[in-house]
């Protein structure tokens, strides 16, 4: 197969998780292989690399996508946020802490990317039902935990930001 | 991944000269949920993609007395969060909404679905029974083609080298008509469609004036179902003109077996799904749902 053309290597310039940051990456590199093998963002992981999984997803432009869905070329001037930019100064997020009370994780492969989707979720519907989050979440795949131990977290985690105000 | 180029366009003429220069091996990228994986899995021979997301007309949804221009590039959870557009052609935005998951309704887009030409894509029946039209660019300039005659084979269209769908049009529903689409998959989201179908009728009382019935994934490409329209055409609605337009549907129905289900399952289908999708039509066209 195609062998005809030589791709280059390309100055990427994007403002992740806050900072702008700009590196090298290959013109062929999917968005998960530049987060992972170009910057040490290991956080978003590959568990299909062909979209049907969520393991790898992140928000670009504050949309939920799934980063093996997405070339690394396309985040040129765009906003970024990984599960590393998720939680704040004053320590983890609500959701993260959901997770660990509600033991919603086991290997953890999954987890980044339900962070991630639950964060869209709640930044778009902040007091979203039972039935809300699992079709909003039916891209995500979890092959340990169960789902109802995520969706309990998630609801909770809700619960709580509803009261904190965040 | 193999080694595939980038090129950004920021405007319909570049986007032109890109895919020419291109050539076969050109494509344009919108939203990637179909064609990035294709060319990880080298399903598709591709070494350059020309990201159409940056050029304006791409990304505009624009509402006029006419009806709906839509950008090819639109994402689709834009799509299915403009009121209007879920308001006067929900066929469109019910399919919009069970392509794949979130995340991928974050990228795909109706272009993309549309020019994938998948026999199974879930918004093609939608689009034409809504008589939706492709506007096209390309070295010769521009052309439109509808909707129904754009799919040629699985995976293949009428576009030829260099051109581009740039945006996609729905005309504006005619009092006492309605659209809805339905489709069938062994769960409840994330997966490919078994058969799916598509139904526009439109009602003077208890008679239709006029009807268009499409099916996904019982064909090489989607297709219209003439011979179920011309069951109701005329006639006053009833639970067996009603069962005509499935038998036709059933009738005309010609699929294939694979994993996903049987010829015989796929044809039962075509009726079952077709009566179902021309019931929540007709609740629309009299304004009840
Ligand atoms: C996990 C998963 C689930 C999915 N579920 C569904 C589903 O339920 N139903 C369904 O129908 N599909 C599904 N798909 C397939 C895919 O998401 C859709 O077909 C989607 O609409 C493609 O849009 P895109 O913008 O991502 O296309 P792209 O991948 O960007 O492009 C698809 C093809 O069309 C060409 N193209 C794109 N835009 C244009 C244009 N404007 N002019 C000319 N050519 C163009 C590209 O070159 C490519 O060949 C799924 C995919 C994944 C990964
Ligand atoms: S690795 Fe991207 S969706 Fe599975
Ligand atoms: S915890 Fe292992 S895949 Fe979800």
């Amino acid at each position: 197969m195609s062998n005809r053309v030589k791709t280059d290597r390309i100055v990427i310039t994007a403002k992740i998780n806050g900072d702008e940051r700009t590196f090298l990456a290959d013109e062929r590199d999917s968005l998960l292989e530049a987060l992972r093998e170009r910057i040490g963002l290991t956080g978003a992981k590959e568990g299909c690399n062909n979209g049907n999984c969520g393991a790898c997803a992140v928000l670009l432009n504050g949309v939920l996508v799934n980063s093996c869905c997405v070339m690394a070329a396309e985040i040129e001037g765009a906003e970024l946020t990984t599960v590393e930019g998720l939680a704040g100064p004053e320590g983890l997020h609500p959701l993260q802490q959901a997770f660990l009370e509600e033991a919603a994780l086991q290997c953890g492969i999954c987890t980044p990317g339900f962070l991630m989707a639950s964060k869209a979720l709640l930044d778009e519907n902040p007091h979203p039902t039972e039935h809300d989050a699992r079709f909003w979440l039916a891209g995500n795949l979890c092959r340990c935990t169960g789902y109802d131990k995520i969706i309990r977290a998630v609801l909770k985690a809700a619960d709580q930001m509803g009261s904190n105000g965040r | 991944m193999q080694p595939v180029k980038y090129k950004r366009a920021t405007s319909v003429a570049e986007a032109v000269s890109l895919l020419q220069g291109g050539g076969e091996f050109a494509r344009p990228l919108a939203g990637g949920t179909d064609v990035i994986v294709q060319a990880r899995e080298r399903r598709r021979d591709i070494d350059l993609f020309v990201d159409i997301k940056h050029i304006p007309e791409l990304m505009a949804i624009s509402h006029d007395a006419n009806g709906v221009t839509i950008g090819a590039a639109v994402p689709l959870h834009l799509v299915y969060g403009d009121a209007k557009i879920v308001s006067q052609w929900p066929a469109v935005t019910e399919a919009a909404h069970v392509i794949g998951g979130t995340a991928i309704q974050g990228r795909a887009t109706l272009g993309g679905n549309l020019c994938n030409s998948s026999p199974a894509a879930d918004s093609i029946p939608a689009m034409m029974v809504l008589d939706a039209v492709a506007h096209i660019a390309g070295p010769n300039g521009k052309r439109d083609v509808s909707v129904r005659e754009f799919c040629t084979a699985p995976g293949r269209n009428v576009l030829a080298l260099g051109e581009f769908v740039v945006s996609i049009s729905l005309p504006k529903p005619p009092a006492g008509s309605g659209g809805a689409w339905q489709r069938f998959i062994p769960r409840n989201e994330m997966d490919i469609a078994v058969v799916n179908a598509g139904v526009w009728v439109q009602l003077d009382g208890a008679n239709v004036t006029d009807a268009r019935f499409a099916l996904g994934a019982v064909a090489p490409t989607p297709i219209m179902v003439p011979a179920a329209a011309e069951a109701l055409i005329g006639k006053p609605l009833s639970d067996a003109t009603i069962a005509a337009a499935g038998d036709a549907a059933k009738a005309a129905a010609k699929p294939i077996d694979d994993m996903r289900g049987s010829v015989k399952q796929r044809k039962h289908l075509a009726k079952v799904l077709t009566e179902r999708t021309l019931r929540h039509a007709i609740e629309r066209a009299r304004g009840q749902a």
